[in-house]
């Protein structure tokens, strides 16, 4: 078991024909994804690294049967490429592409709840990964480790930290969620931290938070009423001035709201296990689980 | 991306609402001919910055005569404004706004923003116009009332008019405050915007709504699809070494400390800077040198940092993920070599082909200290700045 992404996982890439969903497509095969075919508008008919294109989404998850698109479409076209998911029944859409107008996405959502489409993973996110056995998107397979560990986070770069971690100290992870930066993900924490505590193959949870909106707090209560694996959090952002974006869409403190020191209030609060130095986050777990 | 005032304004009456009438000067001379065509014999002179806080700042004034409109607009226009938004340097100012003086019989205040928590765009009303709306919202939320606006369907006549009736308005003002309401969403959905406030939207003395401020906020990455906002940007209000990094692509923001920090990934470069805090140090800035670390990017980069002259050591911190490390340290050495580093560097490399990485930053010959692991990094560079704080 795992959650999202295993080994029988059929993945289709939206954009595989371009300069991005070339490189990881073809990262994503070596590392062992079942990589089942891709979607080009226009470029139907044709193979790309040995791979059937499509000219919609439609016809290649009928053709192929696969469950999970993973999106490199540029973020311009990238609402469309969503839509056109959520319509053919992409069972997981993982979008990848960062700088999609955050209208876009609100629209997206809004669709995807009324339709009752699939999960939704990012916009602006490095995908998901079952170590071992299913990687969709762009992290490094080679840091990952199978294990026992569910992450989930809002940076890529944090989470290979925290990955490189666990893979360290030999703990390994079941599966990583990248939820994104962007200020409104398909996924949040919460839904993530749902999955983890079904999965018996999760027997303890990072997540890793950062500066803006209040997605940790609501994470923080919802962890205290219905999370019974450890959690170790982590926030960054303890040094980001007020009203300035570091760097994500999503990541700014506005009107003297959404800072860590308040996140870390409330996961303290909830009881969740903190820590404050980015390089602990792995022995924080250690120390918490007794592994 | 943040517009002026003016520009703000200019949007407003594209929708239908209603604001005074004014223009935009950019020399004293100009300002007097903008009062004389508006005419009458009283009108406001508002400074054009990026920031809230003009009024108690200095930056607007009441001005009765023509003579008062220039001796006022030579004394603004090539200074810098500073309030409480504003760093202790404050915001340039080009531009003054001159508006037709309106009576004032009651402020409220209109706002549109993205709500993260329901993923809606939500409109709030309140009636304590001017003055900070989080402040309301702290100590008098039942003060603020809100509609959600479906994405799909867009905002409705019936959500106005029941927040009009909530704000007590007269049946007269009902009706304007419909319109207002409905312009406001559409602008906002239409124009990709992160943040609209009219605060405060007054109620004039003949009893009209009126939007006496704009302060509108565009979300940026939506640009590509509005070149005539695009063309609205005024890079002169944003920091200098911000604006110099915006052109490579890098992701900066300017902070108070000593140490120069350059990272791949925003969510670590957060961490970077909170660890040299939690070492004792304090970071001088905010880096996200992105995914393809080159020679090129890296070399940028570095000169935006050291153009900071307060930066005594550097901490490049890489997780090298896909990319190599080798390649990335090759940047490193390249960028230092090249613009002559003088503060002492600190590299993490974390990742593929990181001790390879590291190898060739100890052979470089160059003042770079590679550091195991990212703790040990943090401490160094601090130690290299001269010590903890």
């Amino acid at each position: 078991m795992s959650v999202l992404v295993n080994a029988e996982t059929k993945v289709i890439c939206q954009g595989l024909t371009g300069s991005q969903g070339t490189f990881h497509t073809e990262q994503a095969i070596a590392y062992g994804t079942q990589m089942v075919g891709g979607v080009t508008p226009g470029k139907g008919g044709q193979t790309h690294l040995g791979l059937p294109v499509f000219n919609t989404v439609k016809e290649a998850v009928v053709e192929t049967g696969a469950t999970v698109s993973v999106i490199y479409v540029p973020a311009a076209f990238c609402k469309d490429s969503v839509l056109e998911a959520i319509d053919a029944g992409v069972e997981l859409i993982v979008c990848i592409t960062e700088g999609i107008p955050a209208l876009d996405m609100m629209l997206i959502n809004q669709y995807n709840t009324n339709k009752k489409g699939g999960r939704i993973i990012g916009p602006n996110c490095p995908g998901v990964i079952t170590p071992g056995e299913c990687k969709v998107g762009i992290m490094p397979g080679d840091v990952h480790l199978p294990g026992k560990v569910g992450i989930v986070s809002r940076s890529g770069t944090l989470t290979y930290e925290a990955v490189s971690q666990t893979t360290a100290l030999g703990f390994g992870q079941s599966t990583c969620i990248g939820i994104g930066g962007d200020p409104m993900p398909g996924t949040t924490f919460i839904d993530a931290l749902a999955l983890f505590q079904q999965d018996p193959k999760t027997e303890a949870i990072i997540m890793v938070g950062e500066i803006g909106g209040t997605a940790e707090d609501e994470a923080a209560l919802f962890i205290k009423q219905n999370v019974t694996k450890p959690v170790v959090s982590y926030i960054a952002g303890v040094t980001a001035p007020q009203g300035k974006r570091m760097g994500h869409a999503g990541a700014i403190i506005a009107g003297g709201k959404g800072t860590a020191d308040e996140k870390y209030a409330a996961l303290e609060a909830a009881d969740v296990k903190v820590v404050r130095n980015p390089a602990k986050i792995g022995f924080t777990l250690k120390e918490l689980t007794g592994w | 991306m943040n517009l002026h005032e003016y520009q703000g304004k200019e949007l407003f009456r594209a929708y239908g609402l209603p604001v005074s009438k004014g223009y935009a000067a950019s020399t004293p001379e100009e300002a007097v001919q903008h009062a004389q065509t508006l005419g009458g014999d009283s009108w406001v002179v508002k400074a054009q910055v990026h920031a809230g806080g003009r009024g108690k700042a200095g930056g607007v004034k009441l001005v009765s005569n023509l003579d008062e409109v220039k001796v006022f607009a030579e004394q603004m226009l090539g200074q810098r404004l500073v309030t409480y938004q504003t760093d202790a340097k404050g915001q340039p100012i080009d531009k003054l706004l001159v508006e037709a003086c309106s009576s004032i019989d009651d402020e409220l205040y209109l706002g549109v923003v993205l709500d993260r928590a329901s993923r809606q765009v939500v409109v709030m009303a309140s009636t304590e116009g001017g003055v900070e709306i989080e402040k309301v919202a702290a100590e008098t939320p039942e003060k603020i009332f809100k509609a959600y606006i479906d994405p799909l369907v867009g905002p409705q006549p019936y959500q106005a008019r029941e927040m009009a009736f909530k704000l007590k308005l007269s049946s007269s003002q009902v009706k304007q405050f419909t319109q207002i309401f409905l312009g406001l969403a559409r602008l906002f959905l239409e124009k990709d915007a992160a943040l609209i406030e009219v605060n405060p939207l007054v109620i004039t003395q003949t009893q009209d709504l009126l939007c006496l401020d704009a302060k509108v906020v565009i979300d940026s990455s939506a640009l590509f699809r509005h070149p005539d906002l695009k063309a609205m940007d005024d890079p002169s209000q944003q920091d200098e070494r911000e604006r110099k990094a915006n052109e490579w692509d890098l992701s900066y923001v300017s902070l108070d400390g000593n140490i120069g920090c350059m990272v791949n990934g925003a969510g670590l470069a957060m961490a970077t800077m909170d660890l040299v805090k939690l070492k004792g140090g304090a970071p001088a800035n905010f880096l996200d040198v992105g995914g393809g670390a080159t020679r090129e990017r890296v070399s940028e980069a570095f000169k935006i940092i050291l153009s900071d002259e307060k930066v005594k050591a550097v901490l490049v911190n890489i997780f090298g993920g896909i990319v190599r490390c080798d390649l990335i340290a090759e940047g490193v050495i390249g960028a230092v070599a090249d613009i002559g580093v003088k503060v002492p560097v600190i590299v993490r490399l974390e990742g593929n082909n990181a001790q390879l990485g590291l190898q060739l930053l100890t052979d470089s010959g160059l003042n770079i200290k590679a550091a195991q692991g990212f703790d040990e990094a943090a401490a160094l560079v601090v130690k290299a700045a001269g010590g903890a704080l």
